[in-house]
């Protein structure tokens, strides 16, 4: 159909513009290579520890790389007014907004397995359930990059983007469970935890990894969809408030 | 796509209005930035939408494109209700917009694919469109070139490009000639009419009033946010049809002149336009030589005296009260 043209040329030139660039690339390698290296140095833990810190490096990588990129092919175009083109293109805003966020998506579903792989190399996989693994991250994908769309459109700069979600994204490294398990937080932070959505995901990622987790697996997949689907809901009823003038 | 004009413009015939708006309303914070203007566009005319800066001219195409939402008032394209669906006609329209937005890092060529596919188009076909059109704009050097690097005209005739690629019904251009040079502007104007003559309807904001005059078939005149004319080109030229102007450049100062000129030929119209220039006017013909003599007798020299056709720009002086070098006029000689 036509405005599938429209969608895939639109994720396409995204792609090609951003996300396959070298420094997006190797953004992705090395976050997450060091944030596990830094993991590990800091509490001297062992090699058999790697299979407990895989779910939160892998969160964290799918969170801050999909969250910067919507700066970019949200706000950048936005500012530059290469989105009004976009805006007039007759398709509707949702199908315009899915487009701009899928290669985040993509982009984020890729980090996610960038330390996956020294892990393998490191660590027996054996008993992880890759099939709960992969819609988890789908679902973390998704959920991250619409916080970062809700983020993208509240803001009018670029830079106001990176650290209005810096805003975000450090507190949910520590409230979401990503290396830290949420029920050891202060019981006045938990509620807190709990109304992020990152929480849901990675206490996925924990059951698939290594077996622990809080809540019923079912349970943290429609948590975690409902989030996402809320966040693209209010970031494009923003859309028509704030940029259809 | 060759349309048969006579056909469309045949008196009996009562032109189908393909834009229609009525009392719209825009205001930002405290600006009002349009203040109910009503007006109509028919199928296949060339419309100017003349004003001078801040008058309202971008808001107004934006809200008819749907990039804006008006406060008030009703919006027909094409038959559909724009104010109420905004996207409805989008299909349909074309959008040249004052400054360029193409992707800086994309080249001529694949902007214009990339545009063409929003719309729908199919790879083989989009790449031959644009082909064409770089061809057509002389870009064909520059097509694998990124457009940041393209010269401001140049991008002025990509973004062009980009507009017309899906072969829209309606191109909306906002201020397609400011601020490029001379021979670009004449190949857009010349742009514009080749698009006129395949039946595209056009709706041009410009500054430049001899601009609209030459390009345009019906013009209205925003100013502050209201619309102050709205008739055929024809009809605004005919009071002035009759009427014969004469432009005397004198190296004394010319008002001193004028009050002494009147007294001598009551039957003409003397003004003076700047410490130079005496302009005369009358319906009769004017004899130069009395006139020339009579100046020179009051101890001026006449360094030159002009018949000049009088044009647009006095009955816009006329409708808005505003005086045109408020308005931005061409650089390097006028619009071909
Ligand atoms: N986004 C906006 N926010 C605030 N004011 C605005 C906005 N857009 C337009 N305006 C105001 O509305 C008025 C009309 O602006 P508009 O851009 O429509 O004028 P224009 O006729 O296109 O002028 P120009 O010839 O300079 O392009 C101006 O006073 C302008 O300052
Ligand atoms: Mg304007």
């Amino acid at each position: 159909m036509n405005r599938w043209i429209a969608f895939w040329n639109i994720l396409l030139k995204d792609m090609q513009s951003y996300y396959l660039k070298p420094p997006n690339i190797s953004w992705g390698l090395v976050f997450p290579l060091a944030w596990t290296a830094m993991f590990f140095i800091r509490s001297g833990s062992g090699l058999e520890e790697v299979i407990e810190i895989l779910p939160g490096v892998m969160a964290i990588s799918v969170l801050f790389g999909t969250t910067s990129m919507l700066a970019v092919t949200v706000t950048f175009e936005k500012k530059n007014r290469s989105f009004e083109r976009l805006l007039l293109a007759p398709i509707s805003l949702e199908l315009l907004m899915f487009s701009k966020t899928s290669g985040a998506i993509l982009f984020g579903l890729v980090n996610a397995f960038v330390p996956v792989i020294p892990a393998a190399f490191l660590a027996d996989l054996s008993q992880v359930s890759w099939a709960t693994v992969i819609p988890a991250v789908l679902l973390i994908a998704v959920a991250s990059t619409f916080l970062g769309l809700f983020i993208a459109v509240s803001v009018s700069e670029v830079f106001e983007a990176q650290t209005f979600s810096n805003f975000f994204r450090f507190p949910m490294i520590f409230l979401c469970g990503l290396f830290f398990p949420v029920l050891s937080l202060p019981v006045m932070l938990q509620p807190l935890s709990f109304a992020l959505p990152l929480t849901y995901g990675v206490d996925i990622l924990h059951g698939a990894i290594h077996g622990q987790h809080i809540l019923p697996l079912w349970l943290d997949f429609l948590i975690i969809a409902g989030f996402s689907l809320v966040l693209f809901l209010i970031s494009l009823k923003n859309i028509h408030r704030k940029w259809i003038l | 796509m060759k349309n048969d004009k006579s056909k469309i413009r045949s008196p009996n015939d009562e032109p189908e209005k393909l834009i229609e708006v009525y009392d719209l309303t825009k205001s930002f914070e405290s600006v009002q930035a349009v203040n109910g203007i009503s007006f109509h566009v028919n199928e296949g005319e060339v419309f100017g939408f003349l004003g001078p800066n801040g008058a309202g001219k971008t808001t107004t195409i934006n809200m008819l494109t749907g990039l804006a939402r008006p406060d008030s008032g009703k919006i027909r394209i094409a038959g559909y209700d724009c104010s109420a669906h905004p996207k409805a006609a989008q299909h349909l329209i074309g959008v040249v917009p004052d400054e360029s937005n193409l992707y800086p890092e994309l080249s001529g060529f694949d902007n214009l694919c990339f545009c063409a596919s929003l719309y729908g188009i199919g790879k083989k076909e989009r790449q031959k469109r644009a082909e064409n059109l770089l061809e057509q704009f002389g870009l064909q050097e520059a097509a694998h070139r990124n457009f940041s690097g393209y010269s401001k005209g140049m991008k002025r005739k990509l973004t062009i490009a980009a507009g017309i690629i899906h072969q829209p019904k309606i191109l909306f251009l906002d201020e397609p000639t400011t601020g490029i040079d001379v021979a670009s502007a004449r190949q857009i104007r010349q742009l514009i009419r080749e698009m006129y003559q395949a039946g595209t309807t056009i709706f041009l904001t410009t500054h430049y009033i001899e601009e609209a005059e030459r390009l345009c078939e019906r013009i209205a005149f925003i100013v502050n946010g209201h619309i102050v004319q709205d008739e055929t080109v024809a009809n605004l030229l005919q009071p002035l049809k009759e009427l014969k102007v004469l432009l005397i450049t004198m190296t004394h100062d010319s008002g001193n002149i004028s009050g002494k000129l009147a007294e001598a030929f009551p039957g003409y119209d003397f003004r003076s336009v700047s410490q130079q220039h005496l302009r005369v006017e009358s319906e009769q013909t004017i004899s130069i030589g009395p006139v020339v003599r009579f100046i020179e007798e009051q101890g001026a020299e006449v360094t030159e005296a002009r018949q000049i056709k009088p044009s647009l720009e006095e009955v816009f002086v006329e409708v808005t009260g505003i005086e045109t070098d408020v308005m931005k006029t061409e650089k390097n000689g006028g619009p071909s």
